[in-house]
């Protein structure tokens, strides 16, 4: 709250553009009275008792231009309507890889179920034919693998979107005066040692899994 | 000197199918005595209440992983010998430092291949 020692700043800091002004209007009209100029100003200043010193003037100018900024991004985000990609899309989004997953289980328990029939068929032959049979269904087994794999990967995805849908709703939160976000579960002791398949590019394979065993014995 | 097929083998993951795949890929060299369990709790209470030759389980399970099931076979007098394979997609050298300080007898990383399941299986076994 403003004070008199913020009237003496207000002076101090007009004070020296002050006294080049009345010593201009001396030199324009030497017949006038610069002390009367004088008491004009002084009353002036003193009116701006409560006003604003430089820099509160200068803070406040910077409060403004931050408040207007949140108000742009929250005319914005209302723009980009935040709420439909947490309300529609990701769940939308969630629910179709779930239907992936479940879809894709269904395909392959029919072709194990068609594998374990061909296996029982095996079991009844014999000599290149029955081997070849086994051989052909084990393929088909180790193949079938790729629906764990795959739904290893959905199920990141899925927590992926799961953790952009709680860092929006965050936002949200935050630009519209609500209290309290989504909370963002803590990650639990052993989590950084689950992460699911690796990329490609990046994953060790058997033989660097067999020699990093190996580098145990 | 050959592996006893008859023996109870264990085999643990919250995925169905892939306990389908292994169940008929053990079937396919002889193991024929398989139980299955879709997470590490009732992995434990199986093995408690049975005898089994040979664990073989996957990581990534709620409520309890693969890598707490194996520490409580490691920390079980009866069940602590027990060979036990984890197979797995955590292909990361901490998780494969993490299993083998856990006690892992062998450590197979998922897609495998039935010629991979079989070589680790004999070897944990003492047969390779």
């Amino acid at each position: 709250m403003p004070d008199g020692s913020n009237k003496q700043d207000a002076a101090s800091v007009l004070g020296w553009s002050l006294a080049e002004r009345l010593a201009a209007i001396r030199a324009e009209n030497p017949a006038g009275d610069p002390e009367m100029v004088a008491q004009v100003v002084r009353a002036v200043l003193t009116t701006m008792t409560g006003d604003l010193t430089a820099t509160e003037a200068s803070l406040l100018h910077e409060v403004e231009a931050l408040g207007r900024t949140i108000a742009t991004t929250k005319q914005e985000i209302a723009a980009l309507r935040v709420d439909d990609i947490t309300a529609s899309h990701i769940p939308l989004a969630t629910d179709e890889l779930d239907a992936i997953v479940s879809h894709t289980a269904a395909a392959t328990d029919a072709i194990l179920e068609v594998c374990e029939t061909l296996d029982k068929v095996a079991d009844g032959l014999a000599g290149d034919a029955a081997a070849q049979l086994q051989e052909a269904t084990t393929r088909i087994y180790e193949a079938c693998g790729f629906q764990d794999i795959t739904g290893q990967r959905i199920t990141k995805v899925v927590a992926a979107l799961k953790m952009i849908e709680a860092k929006i709703a965050n936002i949200v939160a935050t630009f519209s005066d609500q209290r309290e976000g989504a909370i963002v579960p803590e990650a639990a002791d052993e989590s950084q040692l689950l992460n699911g398949p690796q990329l490609p590019a990046l994953a060790m394979d058997q033989s660097d899994i067999d020699k990093l065993m190996a580098s145990f014995d | 000197m050959t592996i006893d097929k008859s023996m109870h083998v264990l085999i643990v993951d919250d995925y169905k199918t892939m306990l389908r795949i292994i169940r008929n890929l053990l079937k396919q060299i002889d193991f024929n005595n398989v139980e299955e369990a879709t997470d590490g709790s009732e992995a434990l209470s199986k093995l408690r209440a049975g005898s089994f030759g040979l664990v073989i389980s996957d990581w990534n399970m709620a409520p309890m992983t693969g890598l707490q099931l194996l520490q409580e076979v490691r920390a079980d007098n009866r069940l602590k010998t027990t060979p036990f394979i984890m197979i797995t997609a955590e292909s990361k050298t901490e998780n494969v430092v993490a299993a083998k300080q856990a006690g892992v007898s062998n450590y197979i990383v998922k897609p495998f291949n039935a010629e991979t399941l079989r070589d680790k299986i004999e070897k944990v076994l003492g047969y390779a």
